[in-house]
Parts: structure tokens; C-alpha cells; sequence
């Protein structure tokens, strides 16, 4: 029988994967924004499978706000990305460091 | 002349003075401040007027006082410091004393800007140089003026100030720079014994005010006082320590290394402040204490013997120099010696006397001296002189006066001749020497009859090397420049004129084959005159013409000269004559005049030892510099040891480099390395800076630029205190 507690480990481990995407990533910018995407969509199983485990249906509802919220990020992350790849001509995570002090 | 015209009533006096010493003031500030902006003509009209001016207004106090017209006087006008007991206002004490020192000062000061109209006329900084004098004047009227020590010391601090600034006035010349700096460290040496004395003054007497003191001082006879753990005489301590003062202004023996070396500054600087009126500071302030050093025969002992040590060791020193204003130089030290003995033994009259007429006499030398020095483009060497006689007639008939007036020559009041009559030295001198014979001191009245002897070999060895014999101009170095840069005398003294350039100046010199006179000075074991390498050159004048000085040059010559003839024979009853002493001085200093009396008792050859010394010193001369000019180098090459030993002025610089220079330089450099540098900027300024540059260096690292480590790091502030809030 799959339970809350299961749904909970599953969120807990994509969000922590997303967090460490951020942080360990040496790469380029666009596995950031996926990392983003990672952390909101375990959030959102989170809302989800509270919402069913309480039938509380205002946790879904917040689940779509989220979903529309994500995608509006992403278009405008990307966006950004593609103006900033013209601009210094590379997405390399390394090479974004503009506020060295 | 009658005492009504020239007789002044307190009202004169009070504004006189006011004029007398405020106007070389102001002239100073607007000749300084103006400078170059109101240009060359207009400073020297300001400050040579105002100096005129001040001493037609100071004669007029003097005569007054001869004529017994004019009575003390005290202007007060500043109220200066008032703290607790101590009261110091700015006034004016005029009195005889003062009245002499005023005089000597305001006619030598402007005699000497006169001249220097004529021998700085080629120089860019003239503004600035006769503000500098003025303010000298300024400084050195303060000090005679004095009616308080503590603005006696100013006017001292101020006439040294002056005289360093003057001194180093050339400063782009090192050895100008070292001078000045040399004579005002020796001089704050002597300043300490000063201030002290002024310290203990106070503290045993409570007040500053000269006329106080000396009124106080016969009742502090014989107390003693704590001095660096001993218990001793009060009087003798403070007068010591006073006389320190005077022997750092005066040159004495010990402190008296500065003064030749001051001869690296303008001469008419020479003449003004290091013959006639600055270096005579310590003999005017040892007469004006006078009843303060009477209350003390140990100090005044001291006194006497340092003014003959000094006297004799100077003399000998300038038997042996070659440098014209050097020769100069020492015979200052050596007279102010003869003025210190005087007082020493208690014939304040005669020492002021000497004073008066050696300021008259010495400052007609040196600015003879100048005019030669001129007329030979800046050659100071006497070696490279010869035969000016012809050449300059007016500055050697000048000289010869001067000479002739510090050698003393006169006709003893002896053999039936009521009246000694002579030269200004004549009758200042001999009364010195009688008066130490009377005083009961033979010993000093000897040296003081051999340093008439030298005095009288020197002056007449310079006279003659410098006017007479045949003319050694071909190997100065400075006549050579001359030669060929000029091609005439019209522009000699254009480019390089007043030593700006070092003695050694390279350039068209090299092929040259004589020694400059600093590596002959040095070596010294080649005579100082006639030496071989001389003999060799073909005596000539290489084709170069002396010219006379202009007349602004010559006009201070004629009436110095006057000065030199006629100060002594008209002034000796005031200043040394019992009852007219008496009469004149009315106790302003200690006038002996039991003293006085005793020296017209003293024996015929007594009075007569000066004279026939001063002979012998001029056939001495004579012979070796005229009659058989080989003879100095073999007496030099005789005693050859005696010889360096007075060539190198008794290795006093030597001895102080030794001892002082050296390890103040030594404790300098440890101090500026060690103890600064490796110590306090290490671990103060250096050390915190480094600190500061690390920290901010790790600070730094944390700024990485990349934003997932700061949001890392946000991340790990954020776990931390939800995990604080939940474990709350």
C-alpha cells in the first residue's frame, strides 16, 4: 500500500536532488533552471498528497497556481538566458561571476 | 657741543625708540612678504631707509647720554605673559648700555645694507636678504633693549635665527647649509645653559626683571642652592650657567667651532652679525648682569679664564689660516676673548669699550675683506693675492685703518706724553691689558700682551700677502674662470658669482695643474703661503685686473674708517676714565673705579708692553712675509707638528665629530632602523595594515561572484534556524 509517508520521502528526495543541482552544478545555467523546475514539482507532490490525505481540495488547486507560476518562470529564465548567452557569448555556470567582491 | 641740542627729554626718547626698533621690523615684513613682487629696488630702499633712519635716531640718544642729558628709561608696550608670580611685559629699557649697543648696531646695520647694495647687486634673492638683515637688526635691538631675561632670550633666539638664515643664505651650497646648521646647534647648546640660567634666576629670585635681580643679587651672596645633587653657591651656579649662554652666542673656547664655519654667508653678513654685533650678544649680557657677577668671583674667575684661553687660542689659530675672511674670523673670537677677560676681571668699562671700537674696526676688515674678495671674483684665498695695493687703493687704504686700529697702534701715555693717543684698538686694548695688570692678574695680562703680538702678526701677514709683494692671481682657480669666461672684468661675477659652485668646480679646470686651496688646506703639511707648487707658477696676474668696488661698497668703508680712528681717543674718558666713567655709567653696570684708578698706577713697561708687542708682531710680519718670504715654510717645515696642530684649529671638529657627531648619528641610525622601522612601524602602522590586508584578503575569498554559493550559504542560514525555531 503506497501511503503519505512514501509520497513525502519521494518529494523529499526530488527536492534535495534539485537543491544539489543548483549548488554541485559546474555545467550551464539551463541544468539550474531544471533543478528549479525539480524543486517546484516536489513541492507541488507535496501539496498534492497532503491535499488527498486531508481532502482538502484547496491544496490542488494551490498545486495548479504553482504548475502556471513554473511555467511563466521558465519562459522568462530562459529568456533571460538566451539574452545573456548574447550578451557574453557563453552559459557556463563558472563564468558568471560578475559580483566577485 | 652743547648738551641743550642733542639732549633729549624722556618724551623724545620714548618715541625714539618706538622708531628705532620697530621700523627694521616692518621694513623686514615688507621686504619679506613683498619679495620679488615689489621688486629688488623698492626692498632695498625700504629696509636700507629704515635702517638709516633708526640710526640717525639712535645718535642723537647716545650723545645724550655722554652729555649726562638723557636719564634710563623703560617704554612698556606689550603686556606679554602673566602667569601665577611670573609677570614678562614687552618694554624697552634704554639706558647707557643699551644706548651703546643701539648705536653700534643701527650704524654698523646700516653701513652694512649700504654695502650690500653693491656686493649682492648681482644676486636674484636680494628682497629676501635685506629683509633677513632687518629682521636680524629687529632681533638684536629686542636683546639690547631687554628689560627682562625671558625677552633678552628672545631677542637671542631671534639674532640666532637671523644669523642661521644668513648663514645658509646660499642654500643651494652644501657646505652653506651644514654652516647654518652647525652654528645653530652649537648655539642651542649654549642656549640650554642659558634657559637654565633663566630657570634658576626665577626660582631663586622669583622675578625675571633684569633691574629686580640685580638689586637682589648682593643679598643672595654666599646662600647655596641644590644643583645636580650638590650643594653650592647660588650666585656662582646661576652666573655659570648665564655665561654658558654667552660663550655659545659669543664663540668661546668650546662652543666656539661655529663661527668660522659662519663665514660660508654673504660677507657683509660676516661683517654685521658675526663681528660686530651678534657674537658681542654674550659680552653685552655678562656687563648688563655685571652686579649679579660681582656678587660671584668664582664665576667671575671662570669668566676671565675662558676669555684669555679663547683669546689666545683663536689668535694662534688665525696665524695659520689662509682664507682671508677665516683670519678674519678667528681674530673676532679671539677679541671677543679679550672682551671677556675684561670683564672677568672686572673692567666691565673697558670690555664695552672694546666692544664699541671692535665693532667699529672689525666691521671696516670685513667689509674690506669683501671689497678684495670682490674686487679678486670671490677668490678668498690670501695664497692667490699679491700686490692689490695698486690695484684697489680705496679698500687697502680702508684695511690698512682697520688694521691699524686692531693692532693698537698709539703712542702710550708715557715719557712725559700726557695723553695716549690712537687708533680705536689702541686705547680699548691697551686699557684691557693694563686693567688685568692692575686687577692683579699677571698671568692673564701676559697672555693678553701675547695675543697683542699675534693679533698684530696676523692682521699685518694678511695685509701683506693680500696688498703687498708681487700678484699670485694667475693661479686662483677663480681669477682663471674669469679669464676665460669673461674675457674682462665687465661681466666677472655673472654666472657663477658667490660660490655658488663648490671650490672644486670641475668643468674647464682640469687641465689645470694647481691644487685647489681646500686639498693644500687639508694635507697640511705644505706651508700656508709661498709653498712650493707657487714658486713654480710664474707670478703674474695672468693678464686678470682687480677693479674697485662700486661706491655704494665704498662709502661704508670710508666712514667705518673713521669710526676706526676716532672711536677710541674720543670716547676712551667715558667709557674708562674714573670720573667720567662714574659720571656716565651712574651704576647701570659694576664700573670698578678703584680699578680704573689702578690702571693709570701701573708700571711704565706695563703700559708700554702692548705697544712693543704690537712691533714685534708687525717686524715679525714683516720680515717673513716682505723681507724674506721663504721663512714661513721653513719655520712651517721646522715644526711641522705645531704647524698641523694649528692648522687644524686644535682638531677641535675633529674631536667633536668624535665624540658628539659620531654617536649622535650612530644613535640616530639606531633609532630611525631599529627602534622605528623595526620596532614601531612593525607593529604599529605596518603591522595593523597587514592585519587588516589579510582579513580583508579571506573577507574577499568569501565573495566568490558565483550565486548558487550564496545561495548555498543562504540555504545553510535558513536549515539553521528553522532547526533553532524547531528545537525551541
Amino acid at each position: 500500500m503506497i501511503g503519505l509517508t512514501h509520497y513525502l520521502v519521494v518529494a523529499a528526495i526530488l527536492f534535495t536532488m534539485g537543491v544539489l543541482g543548483i549548488f554541485l552544478n559546474r555545467k550551464n545555467l539551463i541544468v539550474i533552471l531544471m533543478a528549479i523546475e525539480l524543486i517546484l514539482l516536489a513541492v507541488n507532490l507535496n501539496l498534492v498528497a497532503f491535499s488527498a490525505y486531508l481532502h482538502d481540495l484547496v491544496g490542488q488547486i494551490f498545486a495548479m497556481f504553482v504548475l502556471t507560476v513554473a511555467a511563466g518562470e521558465a519562459a522568462i529564465g530562459l529568456a533571460i538566458l538566451v539574452i545573456y548567452f548574447r550578451g557574453r557569448g557563453t552559459i557556463a555556470v563558472d563564468d558568471v561571476n560578475r559580483m566577485k567582491g | 657741543m652743547d648738551a641743550r641740542l642733542r639732549g633729549n627729554d624722556g618724551e623724545g626718547i620714548v618715541t625714539s625708540i618706538l622708531f628705532i626698533v620697530f621700523l627694521p621690523l616692518l621694513a623686514a615684513v615688507v621686504a619679506g612678504l613683498g619679495n620679488k613682487a615689489i621688486g629688488f629696488v623698492p626692498a632695498k630702499v625700504i629696509t636700507t631707509g629704515a635702517l638709516f633712519a633708526s640710526c640717525l635716531l639712535s645718535w642723537p640718544i647716545f650723545l645724550g647720554f655722554l652729555a649726562g642729558a638723557n636719564t634710563a628709561q623703560v617704554v612698556p608696550v606689550l603686556t606679554w605673559i602673566v602667569s601665577g608670580d611670573m609677570a614678562v611685559d614687552w618694554s624697552l629699557r634704554v639706558d647707557q648700555l643699551t644706548a651703546i649697543m643701539l648705536v653700534v648696531i643701527t650704524s654698523v646695520s646700516a653701513l652694512v645694507h649700504l654695502y650690500s647694495w653693491g656686493y649682492m647687486s648681482e644676486d636674484p634673492d636680494q628682497p629676501r636678504f635685506f629683509a633677513y638683515l632687518s629682521l636680524f637688526t629687529f632681533a638684536m635691538l629686542m636683546l639690547v633693549t631687554a628689560d627682562t631675561l625671558v625677552q633678552m632670550f628672545f631677542g637671542w633666539e631671534g639674532v640666532g635665527l637671523a644669523s642661521y638664515l644668513l648663514i645658509g643664505f646660499w642654500f643651494r651650497k652644501p657646505s652653506a647649509n651644514a654652516a647654518a646648521i652647525k652654528a645653530f646647534v652649537v648655539n642651542r647648546v649654549g642656549d640650554l645653559g642659558f634657559m637654565l640660567g633663566i630657570f634658576g634666576t626665577f626660582l631663586v629670585f622669583g622675578t625675571v626683571s633684569i633691574p629686580a635681580i640685580l638689586a637682589a643679587a648682593p643679598g643672595m651672596t654666599g646662600s647655596t642652592i641644590g644643583f645636580l645633587g650638590m650643594r653650592v653657591d647660588t650666585m656662582t651656579v646661576l652666573c655659570l650657567l648665564l655665561f654658558v649662554g654667552a660663550m655659545g652666542k659669543s664663540a668661546q673656547l668650546g662652543l666656539h667651532t661655529w663661527l668660522p664655519d659662519a663665514m660660508e654667508g654673504p660677507t657683509p653678513v660676516s661683517a654685521l652679525i658675526h663681528a660686530a654685533t651678534m657674537v658681542t650678544a654674550g659680552v653685552f649680557m655678562v656687563c648688563r648682569l655685571s652686579p649679579m657677577f660681582e656678587t660671584s668671583p668664582a664665576a667671575l674667575h671662570v669668566v676671565m679664564f675662558v676669555g684669555a684661553a679663547t683669546c689666545l687660542f683663536a689668535a694662534t689659530v688665525g696665524m695659520v689660516q689662509t682664507d682671508i675672511k677665516r683670519v678674519i674670523a678667528y681674530s673676532t673670537c679671539s677679541q671677543l676673548g679679550y672682551m671677556f677677560f675684561a670683564a672677568g676681571v672686572g673692567a666691565y668699562g673697558a670690555a664695552m669699550f672694546h666692544l664699541f671700537t671692535h665693532a667699529f674696526f672689525k666691521a671696516l676688515l670685513f667689509l674690506g675683506a669683501g671689497s678684495v674678495i670682490h674686487a679678486m671674483h670671490h677668490e678668498q684665498d690670501m695664497r692667490y693675492y699679491g700686490g692689490l695695493r695698486k690695484s684697489i687703493p680705496l679698500t687697502f687704504w680702508g684695511m690698512m685703518m682697520g688694521t691699524l686700529a686692531i693692532t693698537g697702534v698709539g703712542l702710550p701715555a708715557v715719557f712725559g706724553n700726557p695723553l695716549g693717543i690712537g687708533f680705536a684698538g689702541f686705547h680699548s686694548k691697551d686699557a684691557i691689558i693694563e686693567a688685568s695688570w692692575a686687577a692683579g692678574q699677571p698671568g692673564v695680562w701676559f697672555v693678553g700682551v701675547l695675543v697683542a703680538l699675534i693679533t698684530s702678526f696676523y692682521s699685518w701677514r694678511l695685509m701683506f700677502l693680500t696688498f703687498w709683494g708681487t700678484p699670485r692671481w694667475v693661479a686662483s682657480e677663480h681669477i682663471q674662470h674669469a679669464l676665460h669666461d669673461a674675457h674682462g672684468h665687465d661681466h666677472a661675477h655673472d654666472d657663477h658669482a658667490h660660490g655658488r659652485h663648490a671650490h672644486g668646480h670641475a668643468g674647464h679646470h682640469a687641465d689645470e695643474a694647481h691644487a685647489n686651496p681646500a686639498q693644500a688646506e687639508d694635507s697640511g703639511d705644505r706651508p700656508s703661503t709661498h709653498g712650493p707648487a707657487q714658486q713654480d707658477l710664474p707670478a703674474g696676474t695672468g693678464g686678470y685686473h682687480p677693479h674697485e668696488s662700486p661706491w655704494p661698497m665704498l662709502v661704508p668703508l670710508i666712514l667705518l674708517s673713521i669710526g676706526a680712528i676716532a672711536a677710541g681717543f674720543v670716547f676712551h674718558g667715558y667709557f674708562i676714565e674714573p670720573e667720567a666713567g662714574e659720571t656716565f655709567w651712574k651704576g647701570d653696570i659694576a664700573f670698578r673705579e678703584h680699578l680704573m684708578h689702578a690702571m693709570h698706577g701701573v708700571p711704565t713697561i706695563i703700559k708700554l708692553s702692548a705697544t712693543i708687542a704690537m712691533l714685534l708682531g708687525l717686524f715679525t710680519a714683516w720680515y717673513a712675509y716682505i723681507k724674506s718670504p721663504s721663512f714661513p715654510a721653513a719655520v712651517a717645515g721646522q715644526f711641522r707638528i705645531l704647524y698641523r696642530f694649528l692648522v687644524h684649529k686644535y682638531y677641535f671638529d675633529e674631536l667633536y665629530h668624535l665624540i658628539f657627531v659620531r654617536p649622535a648619528f650612530a644613535i640616530g641610525r639606531l633609532l630611525w632602523h631599529r627602534v622605528d622601522e623595526q620596532t614601531i612601524d612593525r607593529f604599529g602602522p605596518n603591522g595593523s595594515a597587514w592585519v587588516v590586508q589579510l582579513s580583508s584578503r579571506l573577507a574577499g575569498r568569501l565573495q566568490n561572484g558565483y550565486v548558487y554559493t550564496y545561495a548555498f550559504v543562504m540555504l545553510i542560514g535558513l536549515t539553521a534556524v528553522v532547526t533553532w525555531a524547531i528545537a525551541q
